[in-house]
């Protein structure tokens, strides 16, 4: 059902962005923007999920909020570096670069480090609940990252354009661009929640493949100590 | 406040002393910028251009070299749990062994910083800049630093994971460190700006990095 409206979404995002008329200046190359924009957003967005969910780790203890911040380092992961790649792509024909070192450039691929960093520390340990405080404590640490970089763009005045969409005065948009981006902003928020979820859900069934195979391990070790312990007696 | 004057000592003496490891910092730090100059090659211009870089570099990588230490050999010898079950609250104990560790290894970097500008070829005025800007960032690299010491230790893992864990954070630290350097040697931004960026940055992790770091030891250890 989710995933059914996920793609229709996405249908008609996209059919809508390659309608969707050439900029005066940008020529084809504005509907990189259709793409690199929602994916810009979901990669701080899942972040904040993942604090919200680490919140949920550390006051609650709720084994749920480990299994959400899990589940969704990979994804952000995932839509971090299709923002960059798009935006490298784009910036090659418009700034003349793939990349400049810029204040919202930079603090973007400091996120894409933390989520590595993420991955590598829930992949590093092999107690899940341990790794999940664990890493619930460097998710909120690395959550003072996101305003920077939805500010960088205000603080810095470097190559990065400022915001848009969503600004004080309403958006500098025009419509035939406004909303191809809109449709296509709650496509790819609806396939993270499709993701996620998919996610999750492969975790949960995967910790309880493991805990039946530990609990299987035990019992298998359990009976053939029982059995081995009565021989012996009677040998001796 | 005696038991955080007390933790501080102890801590200072301990690195000081044999098998501390205070001071291997600061020979990490000369050699990692002695090897700058066979890498670039020995031109001094260039050196003397790249020199607030090289020095920023080096001094984070011995920070983050000895940062390992500040928690596990506690942990080992079973003084942690003292520390975590004192009444003492959790997060000023780890702000003491912060700054007692920044005391030990943080400041000879500061003080060994002249003597490896005069072989970068840097003038008066670089040699102060780096100094004054290592001696207001380094503190930032020590406190954040900790949170990745003490989230290594909950999980028994150390060395690479904590450097990937902690250099990210760090970064910030860097760039407004070395701009604060380039400001003062060369201009045209005031140097003002970058440091009091880079002050700011330090103030903000002393107050953020022992909460963090309690959090995770009281999280993870049982």
């Amino acid at each position: 059902m989710l995933a059914a409206a996920t793609a229709i979404l996405l249908a008609i995002g996209l059919y809508q962005s390659a309608m969707a008329p050439d900029d005066y200046q940008q020529g084809a190359t504005v509907k990189i923007m259709f793409i690199h924009v929602p994916n810009a957003w979901l990669s701080m967005f899942v972040w904040s999920v993942m604090s919200v969910a680490a919140l949920g780790t550390l006051v609650w203890r709720h084994p749920l909020a480990d299994v959400a911040a899990k589940a969704a380092a990979p994804i952000g992961a995932a839509f971090t570096f299709l923002a960059l790649v798009t935006g490298s792509l784009w910036g090659r024909p418009m700034w003349g670069t793939y990349w400049e070192w810029d204040a919202r450039l930079t603090s973007v691929l400091i996120l894409f480090l933390m989520y590595l960093g993420l991955m590598a520390l829930w992949r590093a340990v092999e107690d899940p609940s341990r790794a999940a405080r664990a890493a619930a404590v460097l998710t909120l640490v690395g959550a003072i990252n996101i305003p920077i970089i939805k500010f960088s763009v205000d603080w810095w005045n470097t190559l990065h354009q400022p915001a848009s969409v969503l600004r004080m005065g309403g958006s500098t948009l025009d419509k035939a661009f406004l909303w191809p981006l809109l449709v296509m902003a709650i496509a790819f928020s609806l396939l993270f929640i499709t993701l996620h979820l998919a996610a999750m859900r492969n975790e949960i069934l995967r910790r309880r493949v493991r805990s039946l195979q530990m609990m299987q391990a035990s019992r298998v070790s359990f009976t053939s100590e029982a059995g081995a312990g009565p021989k012996e007696i009677g040998a001796a | 406040m005696s038991a955080l004057a007390a933790l501080i000592r102890r801590d200072i003496r301990i690195a000081l002393r044999v098998g501390g490891g205070a001071l291997i910092g600061v020979l990490f730090f000369l050699t990692v910028t002695v090897l700058m100059p066979f890498a670039v090659g020995p031109d001094l211009a260039l050196l003397s251009r790249l020199g607030p870089a090289i020095l920023w570099l080096g001094a984070l990588l011995a920070s983050l070299l000895t940062l390992d230490r500040l928690f596990t050999a506690d942990h080992e010898d079973g003084s942690l749990d003292l520390i975590v079950m004192s009444r003492t609250p959790l997060e000023l104990a780890c702000a003491a062994k912060a700054l007692a560790h920044w005391i030990a290894a943080g400041l000879p970097l500061i003080v060994a910083t002249p003597v490896l500008g005069l072989l970068l070829n840097l003038d008066g005025t670089a040699t102060l800049a780096v100094a004054a800007t290592l001696l207001a960032g380094t503190p930032a690299l020590t406190f954040t630093g900790m949170i990745g010491a003490a989230l290594a230790v909950t999980l028994h893992r150390g060395g690479l994971l904590l450097a990937v864990l902690v250099l990210p954070l760090s970064i910030p630290v860097l760039i407004f460190g070395v701009a604060a350097s380039q400001a003062a040697i060369s201009g045209p931004l005031p140097f003002g700006t970058p440091f009091s960026i880079l002050c700011a940055l330090s103030l903000a992790s002393l107050v953020i990095g022992p909460f963090a770091a309690a959090a995770s030891l009281r999280h993870g250890l049982d």
